[in-house]
């Protein structure tokens, strides 16, 4: 089955060339991080956290929502995501490797990775989101590779496949809910420290995901001449619109606390996000363009005249998946430290070497897509 | 006759079943959360700043702790190791701090280092149990071997008292203490209440180092020790008492 991905043309050979260059720089860059320790990276005492692990709670995102084309189509029998289904959990498969890549680059000793099976402790969330992240990535393969053979026989699926299926569905919530465990159980860090991180995180994966799946499904018709449908990529857009609005609705919920209980800790977190504090701005003009394209982004989903041009729906799912990368990406992880526990503010550039290790990450997750996605379509084009 | 791809799929399945058995067996015979009334002891710091603040510019306790520890000396303060360290009180104590606070408490650093809390989030969140409280005397130790360097813990600590190794220390590091470790790049070290010192009948560095008798060190279960005598004949405050941490280095202010 994997051989199908070793037979293309020359554009597919250049855009997987492309890719293994930048994979090949963010390998060599990463040498120098683990030569020299991660003082090479923006990081510091006050800002633990940097680039790499909101790169893992966005992909983290990212891989669940393949939820959102698995639940329709097997709980509902909504046969228009039959197309994308395998899409969507390939998808799944990608970007749960990039999180455990981006895991491992932020470890200051990545060989004692062993540990944390040899010395497991119940007590931390980051066992228990090891343990949800493999079990999706092993459901996801499962899943992937049962129902692709089934389809490349021309056969439908075994029977024992189905619940293994059911089973994915809230082990995909899981993944997402673990992960903001990670954050929103430490009572150091009042800007994590909000019961709606969860529902939060969910919500923007649920809006992001499927806002990635229309575009990658648009790629496909151009270069792979592989057209999924209308209906399929209407339906996607409903379910990102719904999803922006309810990540809307519990941003403002979130501000809507702090500002009116006006508590300096709660407060101080969002006022440097969107104002500053003192000399400090860093992210100011982030997180309104974030905030502007949010807006952009539902103007154009709410209304199904504009949703339902293409190249309009296009513009939205690139604002929407950019406003929640700005979001989660860059804006969630680090100023859970800014201010810091002392009420410093340090603020956190990534460093070059931490922007070409995370290209290199990327590169390899757009790679396994590519390499997926060739092999799902070479399949369904010989069997067809 | 087993093909490519079966072989593949029994390597991929026998090597996970091999991964998880020490994951299952340490997860059953796993601990459960520990309260403080397990520990025989529970060791703590009083500190006096009626003393500590007499003497401008004193840097005794940090300096000893430091040359004990083998504690590298960065200039970047973004890559510092601190197990002792001096903070504003504006800083140590942001909640008790006002505006028409005396001037003579309210700019002055004073010494902070871990807390060694009753219920430590650090030793909650770590996944590795490098960290732990340790039963007989509360110490919070610290196992840089065991270490993967994710920095959870300091995610975790209210009050900034982990560092990380974000540089290799050893290169910091003017003359080396033979009787003590040092430790390597990419893992988390902190105070440990001198459990090197303890074990030889010694005090930890930075008490027996003040020359103005400020730091009180003893066992808070023992109702004759020192520090239970400090402790209800002066008023005293901790650091962020309110997230339940139950931090033991106490401050007569």
């Amino acid at each position: 089955m994997l051989e199908k991905a070793l037979y293309g043309d020359r554009k597919y050979w250049m855009w997987i060339i492309s890719l293994t260059g930048v994979m090949v720089i963010g390998g060599l860059f990463y040498l120098h991080q683990f030569r020299n320790g991660l003082t090479v990276t923006g990081m510091s005492r006050d800002v633990t956290w940097g680039l790499y692990i909101a790169q893992f709670t966005f992909l983290v995102g990212v891989a669940a929502s393949a939820v959102m084309v698995v639940l329709p189509y097997y709980l509902h029998n909504y046969k228009a995501f039959g197309k994308i289904t395998i899409l969507g959990e390939f998808l799944a498969i990608s970007a749960v490797t990039m999180c455990v890549l981006f895991i491992v680059v932020d470890m200051g000793q990545p060989f004692r990775v062993i540990n944390l099976f040899l010395h497991p402790s119940p007590r931390s969330m980051m066992l228990w989101d090891t343990v949800a992240l493999m079990g999706y990535l092993l459901l996801n393969v499962l899943i992937s590779r049962v129902t692709l053979s089934a389809e490349r026989k021309g056969i439908a699926p075994p029977h024992w496949i189905k619940p293994v299926i059911i089973l994915s569905i809230p082990w995909a919530i899981s993944i997402h809910t673990v992960t903001a465990f990670l954050y929103s159980g430490l009572a150091a860090r009042p800007f994590w420290m909000t019961a709606v991180l969860a529902p939060r995180f969910l919500a923007s994966a649920f809006a992001s995901g499927p806002a990635l799946l229309i575009l990658v499904c648009l790629i496909l018709r151009k270069v792979a001449k592989y057209d999924v449908g209308r209906e399929p990529i209407q339906k996607l857009a409903v379910i990102a619109t719904y999803a922006m609005c309810a990540n809307v609705f519990f941003f403002l919920m979130e501000v809507f606390t702090a500002a009116y209980s006006n508590i300096p800790e709660h407060m101080a977190h969002f006022e440097y996000l969107y104002f500053g504090l003192g000399n400090h701005h860093a992210l100011v003009p982030w997180m309104w363009t974030s905030a502007a394209l949010a807006v952009l982004t539902l103007i154009l989903l709410l209304n199904p005249k504009f949703r339902a041009k293409e190249n309009l729906l296009v513009v939205a799912c690139a604002a929407l998946f950019a406003s929640i990368w700005i979001d989660k990406g860059m804006g969630m992880v680090v100023t859970g430290f800014i201010p810091s526990t002392a009420g410093q503010v340090h603020e956190y550039f990534p460093s070059v070497t931490e922007i070409f290790v995370a290209l290199g990450i990327w590169a390899l997750g757009i790679l396994m897509v590519t390499a997926f996605y060739k092999i799902a379509l070479s399949l369904r084009r010989s069997a067809a | 006759m087993m093909d490519r791809r079966d072989f593949m799929k029994y390597a991929g399945l026998s090597g996970l079943s091999l991964a998880s058995i020490p994951l299952l067996k340490k997860l059953s015979a796993a601990e459960l959360p520990q309260g403080s009334s397990h520990a025989t002891k529970q060791l703590a710091m009083v500190v006096n700043l009626r003393k500590c603040l007499e003497l401008d510019n004193c840097t005794k306790c940090i300096e000893a702790c430091n040359q004990t520890h083998n504690i590298p000396l960065i200039d970047n303060p973004d890559d510092n190791i601190r197990w002792i360290w001096k903070e504003r009180f504006d800083r140590a104590f942001e909640d008790q701090e006002h505006e028409h606070l005396t001037e003579s408490i309210r700019w002055s650093p004073l010494v902070v280092m871990c807390n060694h809390c009753e219920n430590p989030p650090c030793v909650r969140v770590c996944p590795t149990q490098a960290t732990w409280k340790r039963e007989k005397d509360g110490i919070v130790m610290m196992d840089w071997h065991r270490c993967i360097g994710c920095r959870y813990c300091m995610a975790a600590c209210p009050y900034g008292s982990r560092s990380f190794n974000w540089r290799d220390p050893r290169q910091h590091l003017a003359k080396i203490q033979p009787d003590y470790p040092t430790r390597t790049k990419g893992v988390v070290e902190k105070c440990t209440f001198c459990d090197e010192r303890l074990s030889r009948g010694q005090l930890p560095s930075c008490v027996e180092a003040c020359s103005e008798k400020a730091l009180t060190f003893g066992d808070l279960s023992d109702h004759k020790s020192e520090v239970r005598e400090l402790l209800s004949s002066a008023y005293t405050i901790r650091r962020k008492p309110s997230l339940g941490t139950g931090p033991q280095v106490y401050y007569i202010v």
